[in-house]
């Protein structure tokens, strides 16, 4: 069978092994939770509770203040001990609610069902997802309500529901998929209809052939399909994926909208039914804690705001050759310093490793492997070399704010050149220079 | 368990194993099929040569790094022994070990340090080595002998492209046979005389993916194109494009100089014209020029450009349109 695929990327080693076949394990609520206010790119949720309140569980207790932003959830019922800042696991404070467990779970009644919620109205829809505080699960946790809300001039033909899961170790996409394939269909049908697109297609990487199997059986009951693609990475990176399904591309510096698409995780594609159906907010998600250094790797649902020490602990703890321990993905995934952090929404793994043995960097040699291998066909080398001697206008020129940060330059690069480190710091200087510009 | 020392760095955190060492002792791996096959033609005169040409350039780069104050790591990196290799490769056998140590001096010290070390120079090393040789000592480098197995008058021995442009071998019918270029048993630089041991080590490096595979596969386009026309429109006067493939410098030229990842271009673009531009000038000049082998300036000619080609070459980002 041919698979689809888009030019250039890598191929890590996948290591999924040690986990996927490991069935989603709910993790028993911690005593105490951490939420914090802010769990993705955007402004601060504000917040509704204060020191002493009594919370119940899935009550709202911070409100999204602009578009950007989403509301947060009590994942748990019980007491609030402090709104106070706390450590993020993207590395700086941000303001935190910290709730103390009572143990009960006890549900606000607001708790609203849909009975019939494919009658629902796209704006209700929206409406729905957004109270619910979905965000997307893939990683980059954009709120789910604005993906779901084109702008009136672009007309969205397709839903793609992105089952790739292509950075190595993780498996919790996988398992979704084999353990909640109903819910995620529901999810995506309901988001055909908030977006008023005609079809769905679901695009799984041929590493993952028995969740393919069970969607291309069960996608029949709805308009669209199951597609195979290959297993590469980053085949799960909106703009590849999107050219490998459907051979367009989204122009630079646009969204899928503009090329009438609109891509969803799956888990984005459960919780946005989790949502608008019975109604539950995202207070939960599947995480997959794995790595040589963790002693039993599993899939967890854990609550959000859990703290990555109880999560490991719960999986045996790490093991002494720890030394990097990472959440999200090994390519795209954020280094941590501290077990004090807690699981957030954009949570997709939390592993843990040895440090391999450390090489030595050489200059480039102009092998050129960056360019044959960048996702967005950029030119990492020069971009860094611009980053490096303060060339901020060339790099802009050379295309540096297309960077996706998908990492497959540093990956590949023989002369071990931290390339996407150079890239991120041009990228975050540009942006800054540009903002202060934007204030005067 | 919270006071563990975990390591901080940025994304990503799994690295491909290939590395330049790694990348450099696959170029060397891939040279000794041409190593042997120089051994066994021209014996112990060869040997010297390698030899002299390794050591002259590892201690060239030596003395460089503790000038410039750099770590002498990179020394092991491989580099500095596969100039070393590629320039004797390209000397006659017969040049005596004071001219080649002279030879490796000036294309370490010339070509490549004084750009900066790896990674930096524009020319490649052992042909800057080679072409100071040839205007200094222009007599020693077109001294030719014999492969050890034919017994023929040193002084008349030619070598199979310098019996092509001075003898007039194509009407005399004295071209060396194709059967001879391929094995190697003919007159020529060290490492140039068995085609079938250079395209073996190519091969190699094309599957381990050392090379890219746009630049020997251009040349060699170009070269056959511009070369069988004329055969094709006079085969009285011109000979086959087989036969100047074979011949000369155009296979360890194609496959190991202009592959050279540091002078030539980035991008898919640059290496086709890179390549194809290359080929063209070894035609023009084994055809119409004064010398009758061209592959080392071609090449020195093209590296010029590769700046120029990475900047303006610039591959197409995903999602077209320059400014987004």
């Amino acid at each position: 069978m041919k698979v689809k695929t888009f030019p250039h990327g890598v191929h890590p080693p996948e290591l999924k092994e040690s986990t996927e076949e490991k069935a989603i394990h709910s993790m028993p609520p911690p005593d105490k939770v951490t939420i914090p206010l802010l769990q993705h790119f955007g402004s601060p949720a504000e917040s509704l509770v204060q020191k002493g309140d009594e919370v119940y569980l899935s009550q709202k207790i911070g409100e999204g203040q602009t578009l950007f932003s989403a509301s947060v959830h009590s994942s748990v019922s019980g007491k609030v001990l402090s709104v106070d800042m706390f450590s993020h696991p993207a590395g700086y404070p941000v303001p935190a609610v910290t709730i103390k467990n009572d143990g009960h779970d006890r549900i606000s009644t607001e708790r609203e069902k849909a009975k019939d919620p494919f009658s629902l109205s796209p704006e209700k829809i929206r409406q729905k997802v957004k109270e619910a505080g979905v965000v997307g699960l893939g990683g980059a946790a954009f709120p789910t309500a604005v993906k779901l809300s084109p702008p009136n001039d672009k007309p969205i033909d397709t839903i793609i529901i992105n089952g790739c899961e292509c950075e190595p170790l993780l498996t919790s996409d996988y398992r979704l998929m084999m353990e909640a394939s109903d819910e995620i269909l529901k999810g995506a049908e309901l988001a055909r209809i908030a977006t008023g697109a005609e079809r769905i297609i679901v695009g799984i990487e041929d590493n993952k052939k028995k969740a393919f199997e069970i969607f291309q059986e069960k996608i029949r009951d709805y308009p669209g399909e199951a597609v195979l693609l290959k297993t590469k990475y980053p085949e799960g990176a909106e703009k590849n994926l999107i050219y490998a399904l459907l051979r367009r591309e989204v122009p630079r510096g646009g969204l899928p909208f503009d090329v009438g698409i609109v891509v969803q995780n799956v888990g984005t594609a459960k919780a946005i039914w989790d949502a608008v159906h019975d109604g539950k907010p995202l207070y939960e998600r599947v995480i997959t804690v794995s790595g040589q250094s963790i002693k039993e790797p599993n899939n967890l649902l854990v609550r959000i705001g859990t703290s990555f020490e109880s999560v490991i602990e719960f999986c045996g703890g790490l093991s002494e050759d720890a030394d990097i321990l990472v959440m999200g993905g090994p390519m795209m995934g954020i280094a941590q310093w501290s077990l004090d952090v807690p699981v957030i929404k954009g949570t997709s793994g939390i592993l843990a490793w040895p440090s391999p043995p450390q090489r030595l960097e050489y200059s480039c040699i102009h092998c050129g492997r960056c360019i044959e291998h960048c996702s967005m066909v950029l030119v990492p080398t020069r971009l860094a070399k611009y980053v490096k001697y303060n060339n901020l206008t060339e790099a802009e020129n050379w295309g540096i704010l297309d960077c996706v940060e998908c990492g497959c330059c540093q990956y590949i690069c023989p002369s071990n050149i931290p390339l996407v480190h150079w890239i991120r710091l041009g990228k975050n200087k540009i942006i800054s220079l540009k903002r202060k510009k934007n204030s005067l | 368990m919270t006071d563990k020392i975990l390591i901080l760095q940025s994304s990503p955190h799994f690295k491909d194993k290939d590395s330049v060492p790694k990348i450099m002792y696959a170029v060397i791996i891939s040279l000794a099929p041409a190593i042997f096959t120089s051994l066994y033609f021209f014996r112990f005169k060869a040997l010297v040569l390698l030899l002299s040409c390794v050591a002259a350039c590892l201690t060239t780069e030596a003395l460089f790094l503790f000038l410039r104050r750099k770590p002498l790591h990179s020394l092991l990196d491989g580099s500095a022994i596969i100039t070393g290799l590629l320039l004797a490769m390209t000397l006659p056998p017969s040049l005596s070990p004071e001219l080649a140590v002279i030879g490796a001096v000036v294309a370490m010290a010339i070509g490549k340090q004084v750009f900066g070390g790896l990674g930096n120079n524009i020319f490649n090393p052992a042909l800057v080595g080679r072409a100071f040789l040839q205007a200094a000592f222009p007599v020693a480098m077109t001294t030719w002998i014999p492969p050890i197995m034919t017994k023929v008058d040193i002084l008349t021995y030619a070598t199979p492209l310098g019996n092509l442009k001075f003898e007039n071998a194509v009407a005399q019918g004295t071209l060396t046979s194709l059967k001879d270029l391929f094995f190697g048993n003919t007159g020529g630089c060290l490492g140039e005389t068995s085609a079938l041991a250079l395209i073996l080590g190519g091969l190699f490096l094309l599957f381990r993916r050392v090379i890219d595979w746009r630049i020997p596969l251009g040349i060699f386009l170009s070269l056959t194109v511009f070369t069988g026309i004329f055969w094709l429109a006079n085969p009285e006067k011109y000979t086959s494009p087989l036969f100047h493939i074979l011949a000369g410098g155009f296979l360890i030229g194609a496959f190991f100089m202009a592959t050279d990842m540091v002078t030539s271009p980035i991008t898919p673009l640059g290496a086709w014209i890179y390549a194809l531009g290359i080929g063209l000038i070894v035609g023009l000049i084994r055809l119409f020029g004064g010398f009758p082998e061209g592959v080392m300036y071609s090449i020195l000619f093209m590296n010029t450009f590769v700046p120029l080609l990475n900047r303006y070459t610039r591959p197409r980002i995903l999602g077209g349109r320059r400014k987004g």
